[in-house]
C-alpha cells in the first residue's frame, strides 16, 4: 500500500502545476457560486442562466477586442455592466413573473432562457471556441523557486479572491448590505419601512449576473472562449452550490476554492476520476450532512 | 350532506373516471395500431420511446411533484446495457430489455436513496450532478465506445420466433412495451400508493403526521419512474440499434422535462401528446441546427410564464367548464 503512494507521486513541479490549475478553477467556481447564492438568497431562484450569462462575458470580452478594439482592462469593466444590464432586463421582463410560484418553475424558467441564449451564440459562432490573447502587462511567468507561474494565472486567483471579499464585505459590513439581508429574510415588513424592494431584487440579480460575466472576462484567455463554455461549467457549480450550501457568502467561496484543489489533486494521482470527483464528493456530503457543508437545515 | 350521498356521488365519479380511461386507452391503442399505415414507423418508434420516458418522468415531477433533472442517466444506462448485452453477450431481446430496466432500476434506488434527502430546488440540482457523472463515467468506460457508441446491435428474435428486424413487427413490439408501461403508471397513480404520493405533493408534514413514511414512498415513486425511464431506453437501443452518449448527456435530461411540461404536468396522457409534439418538430428542423435549441427554450419560456398546464391540462379545464356553462 505504502509502496503504491511512494510510486504514484509524481514529480513536486507537475504536483504544483496541477494545484495551481485547481486554483484556478476553484477560482471560478467561487465566483460562480457566490452570484448563484447572492441571487438565491434574494429571489430564491436557482439561477440556471449562470452559466450562459458567464460565457456571455467572456463573448463580450471578444467582440469588443476584435470589432472595437478594446481591450483587456475596459473589458473587465464593460463586460460585467453589459451583461449585468441584460440580466436585469431579463429581470424585470421574465423572472418576476414566477416569483409567486413553486421554486421549479424559475429554474425551468431559467434553464429556457440559458438554451435561447446558448443556441443563439452557436448559430453565430459555431461550438469551437476563439482563441483571446492574454493582455500585454501579464504575459510571461514568474520563478517561485519551487514552480514557473504564469503571471496571468496569479492575477486571476489574487482578483478572483478580491472580488469575492468585495462582494463579502458590501453584503455583510454595509447599510446596501444589511438592506439586502434584511430584504432576504423579510420582504414585506423591508418593503414596509419604504424600501424598494423591486428594485433591489433587480439590483441584485444585475450584480449577481455582472459577477459572472466578471468571470467570464477573465476566464477569456485561458479558456477558449465557446458558446459551450458555460453550459459545460454550470453543472459542476451546481454540484458545488449543493456541497457549500447556499446559507453563506463565505461558505459558497470557500468550498469553491476548496474543491477547486481537490479536483487539481485528483488529477494528479487518479486522473480518470478528476471529472467526476466533486460529484462523488456531493455524494458522500448528502450522506454525512445533508444540509450542506456551510448550510443551515432547510 | 349525508354520507350515503357522497358515496354514491363518490361511485358515480369514479364510474364515470374509469370510463374515461377506458375510451382514452381504445382510443390510444387504436390509434397505436393504425398510425405505421399513415405516419413513418421509425419516426413513430423514437415519439414512443420518448412518450415512455416523459410518462416515467411524469411519475415524479406531477405526482409526487419531485423535479429530477438526471433522468437521461437512467435512460442512456439502461440503453448501453441493453446493446451490450444484445451484440456482446448475445441475448436475446427480451432478456436484454430486463438487463436495461433492472440496471436503471438499481440506479433509481442509489440515486433516489441520496437525492431524496433534499428538496425542491436541491432535488433538481443533485439528480442533474449526478447524471453528469453518468455521463462521464460513459465517456471513459472502454464498453460503450466513447463518441461512437455501441452500434449495429442486434433487434434479435423476442421470444425465440418473432422476428425483430422487419420495421412493422418492431413498431408493433414498440407500442406493446410502451402500453405496458404506460399501464404501470396508470395503475401506479390510481392505487392507494398513487393517492398517498399525490398527498405528499400536496402537503408533506401532512402525510408524514398521519403516519406515511414518505421517505419510502418517494424513493419507491424514484425507482419506479427510472426503471420505466430505462425500459424506454433500453427500448430505444434496440429500435435504432444503437447506444450513444446523446442518451445520457443532460440536454436529453432537459428535453423530457420539457416534453412534460409542454403536454401537461400530472396529466396521464400529457407527456404523450409533449412527447410526440417534441419528437415531430425535432424531425423537421433538423435541417436548421441549433434552432431547434432556441425553440425549445422559448417553448420552455412560454410554458412557464403563460402556458403552465400544458396542452392536455388545458384541455381538461376547457372541458369541465364547459359542462358547467349548459
Amino acid at each position: 500500500m505504502l509502496d503504491w503512494i511512494h510510486i504514484s507521486i509524481p514529480p513536486t513541479p507537475a504536483l504544483f502545476a496541477q494545484l495551481l490549475i485547481g486554483l484556478i478553477n476553484g477560482a471560478f467556481y467561487a465566483v460562480l457560486s457566490l452570484g448563484l447564492a447572492v441571487i438565491f438568497g434574494l429571489l430564491n431562484i436557482i439561477n440556471f442562466t449562470h452559466g450562459s450569462q458567464y460565457m456571455m462575458g467572456a463573448f463580450c470580452a471578444y467582440l469588443a477586442l476584435n470589432y472595437l478594439g478594446i481591450g483587456y482592462w475596459p473589458s473587465l469593466i464593460i463586460a460585467p455592466l453589459v451583461v449585468g444590464v441584460i440580466g436585469m432586463a431579463i429581470e424585470r421582463l421574465f423572472l418576476r413573473w414566477v416569483y409567486r410560484l413553486d421554486h421549479l418553475y424559475g429554474l425551468l424558467l431559467t434553464f429556457g432562457l440559458s438554451l435561447i441564449i446558448d443556441g443563439l451564440f452557436r448559430n453565430q459562432y459555431g461550438s469551437s471556441g476563439q482563441p483571446y490573447a492574454i493582455p500585454e502587462a501579464l504575459q510571461g511567468a514568474r520563478n517561485l523557486g519551487f514552480m514557473f507561474l504564469p503571471n496571468y494565472r496569479g492575477w486571476v486567483i489574487v482578483a478572483a479572491l478580491i472580488v469575492c471579499l468585495g462582494t463579502w464585505f458590501i453584503i455583510e459590513r454595509t447599510k446596501l448590505g444589511a438592506y439586502l439581508r434584511a430584504a432576504t429574510e423579510n420582504p414585506t415588513l423591508v418593503q414596509a419601512f419604504g424600501i424598494n424592494v423591486p428594485r433591489m431584487i433587480t439590483l441584485t440579480y444585475g450584480f449577481g449576473v455582472a459577477l459572472a460575466a466578471l468571470a467570464g472576462v477573465m476566464a477569456a484567455p485561458i479558456y477558449q472562449v465557446s458558446p459551450l463554455m458555460g453550459s459545460n461549467l454550470i453543472v459542476v457549480v451546481f454540484a458545488v452550490v449543493v456541497i457549500g450550501g447556499m446559507g453563506s457568502i463565505m461558505g459558497a467561496v470557500a468550498s469553491g476554492f476548496l474543491l477547486g484543489l481537490i479536483e487539481g489533486l485528483t488529477k494528479v494521482f487518479y486522473p480518470e476520476a478528476s471529472n467526476t470527483v466533486i460529484f462523488v464528493i456531493m455524494a458522500i456530503v448528502l450522506l454525512v450532512k445533508p444540509a450542506g457543508l456551510f448550510g443551515k437545515a432547510a | 350532506m349525508s354520507t350515503a350521498t357522497e358515496t354514491a356521488a363518490g361511485a358515480a365519479a369514479r364510474g364515470r373516471e374509469s370510463g374515461r380511461a377506458l375510451a382514452i386507452a381504445a382510443v390510444l391503442i387504436g390509434l397505436g395500431l393504425v398510425a405505421p399505415l399513415v405516419l413513418y414507423p421509425v419516426f413513430l418508434m423514437k415519439a414512443l420511446c420518448f412518450a415512455l420516458f416523459a410518462c416515467a418522468f411524469n411519475l415524479l415531477i406531477g405526482y409526487v411533484g419531485l423535479l429530477s433533472f438526471g433522468h437521461a442517466a437512467f435512460m442512456g444506462a439502461a440503453a448501453y446495457v441493453t446493446a451490450h448485452a444484445a451484440k456482446v453477450w448475445g441475448l436475446p431481446p427480451e432478456l436484454s430489455l430486463l438487463a436495461g430496466t433492472a440496471v436503471a432500476a438499481l440506479m433509481g434506488l442509489l440515486f433516489g436513496w441520496l437525492a431524496i434527502r433534499r428538496q425542491g430546488i436541491y432535488f433538481a440540482m443533485v439528480t442533474l450532478a449526478l447524471a453528469q457523472m453518468v455521463y462521464f463515467f460513459a465517456l471513459q468506460v472502454p464498453f460503450t465506445h466513447g463518441e461512437d457508441g455501441i452500434q449495429a446491435v442486434p433487434r434479435g428474435h423476442f421470444l425465440g420466433f418473432i422476428d425483430l428486424n422487419g420495421t412493422l413487427t418492431m413498431y408493433y413490439f414498440v407500442l406493446g412495451v410502451f402500453l405496458l408501461g404506460f399501464f404501470i403508471i396508470y395503475r401506479t397513480i390510481h392505487s392507494p400508493f398513487g393517492q398517498v404520493l399525490k398527498a405528499i405533493r400536496e402537503n408533506e408534514p401532512r402525510a408524514i403526521s398521519l403516519g406515511y413514511k414518505t421517505e419510502r414512498y418517494k424513493l419507491l415513486a424514484f425507482v419506479l419512474s427510472a426503471a420505466l425511464s430505462g425500459l424506454a431506453g433500453s427500448t430505444k437501443a434496440l429500435v435504432f440499434q444503437l447506444a450513444s452518449l446523446t442518451d445520457v448527456q443532460w440536454q436529453t435530461s432537459g428535453e423530457v422535462v420539457l416534453m412534460t411540461l409542454l403536454g401537461g404536468l400530472g396529466t396521464a396522457v400529457g407527456p404523450v401528446v409533449g412527447a410526440f409534439i417534441t419528437v415531430t418538430m425535432e424531425n423537421y428542423l433538423a435541417p436548421f441546427g441549433s434552432w431547434i435549441t432556441i425553440i425549445e427554450g422559448a417553448i420552455f419560456v412560454l410554458c412557464v410564464l403563460t402556458f403552465r398546464r400544458g396542452v392536455v391540462g388545458e384541455i381538461e379545464r376547457l372541458l369541465k367548464r364547459a359542462p358547467r356553462r349548459r
